[in-house]
């Protein structure tokens, strides 16, 4: 069956695209700042990686259609970064969650 | 603080005023302004320093002794002073936060702000503002920060009808002539 993208990734919602945010709850997307993939991490002693995973981690990204964690700024509001796991097909957002917290 | 007694509410930046019974524009001059940060540990010492319950949900007012805190993030409060406590509050804080794990920065000349009043401010906000003014999603009492068109703004609504509208100083000529464009819509 083809997967249709909803028009709101809120569930059930048909109104706005909103982000919630782990804050403030949720906030329209105009608000809000995206900041590419989540869990890249940056290694502790970059001077002992090799050029190979440098370059893994400075370029490469897994660009998913599907599901997708990532990180997102509520820019006009908080200010916080946070990440969300959303559908980069369906644009549903099914989590939301501070940074430090493991994906849910 | 003596530039911001100085300055006058010009006509060319407030063209809301006065233009209809319903809808009341009343520029908030004079005034301190701060941006607090706090690491968690640091609030409670913060709020007895300020006589400010500062531990309140995030994007709520809280005010006492005619001190006003608006909580924009979790470590984050906009302080909105008299002149005159300006100096002492920077004071009694860096006496009293002792570990100075805490930023204190002056904004008072960085932003200036209006009080919009009426039954149609909440349609006049949403000409430039995308958030949901309902009562259940913005209740009196909540403060934020949002974005007004392109400009970052600061709202805070002190009853169902009254909205304290901040800006930075350079954008509020921009914001203010929006909104006059927005309220003739409105115009009773
Ligand atoms: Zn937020």
């Amino acid at each position: 069956m083809k997967l249709l993208p909803p028009r709101s990734p809120i569930k059930g919602s048909q109104e706005m695209l909103l982000i919630p945010c782990p804050y403030c709850g949720n906030r329209p997307e105009i608000e809000f700042a995206y900041g590419g993939e989540a869990h890249v991490v940056r290694a502790a002693a970059p001077r002992t990686v090799d050029d190979t995973a440098w370059t893994e981690f400075l370029y490469f990204r897994k660009n998913p259609r599907g599901d997708h964690a990532e990180r997102w700024r509520h820019a006009y509001g908080c200010g916080r970064f946070f990440n969300v796991k959303r559908n980069t097909y369906t644009d549903q957002i099914e989590a939301s969650y501070r940074i430090g917290e493991t994906l849910p | 603080m003596d530039n911001l007694v100085q300055t006058k509410p010009m006509p060319r930046l407030f063209p809301l005023s006065g233009k209809a019974i319903d809808r009341r524009c009343t520029p908030v001059n004079g005034g301190a302004r701060f941006s607090l940060r706090l690491p968690a540990a640091s609030i409670s010492t913060a709020s007895a320093a300020l006589g400010v319950e500062l531990a309140v949900p995030v994007n709520r007012a809280s005010a006492a002794n005619g001190r006003t805190a608006l909580r924009l993030g979790p470590d984050e409060w906009l302080l909105l002073l008299s002149e005159a406590e300006a100096v002492p509050v920077a004071a009694v804080l860096e006496a009293r936060l002792t570990d100075g794990r805490y930023s204190l920065a002056d904004i008072s000349h960085r932003q200036t702000g209006v009080v919009l009043e009426g039954t149609a401010v909440t349609d006049i906000l949403n000409g430039g503002c995308p958030l949901d003014f309902d009562l259940a999603a913005f209740p009196v009492g909540m403060a934020t920060r949002t974005i007004f068109c392109k400009a970052e703004a600061v709202l805070w609504r002190q009853s169902e009808g009254r909205f304290h509208l901040e800006v930075w100083r350079s954008f509020a000529p921009y914001v203010w002539n929006l909104l006059a464009i927005v309220s003739r819509e409105y115009a009773v």
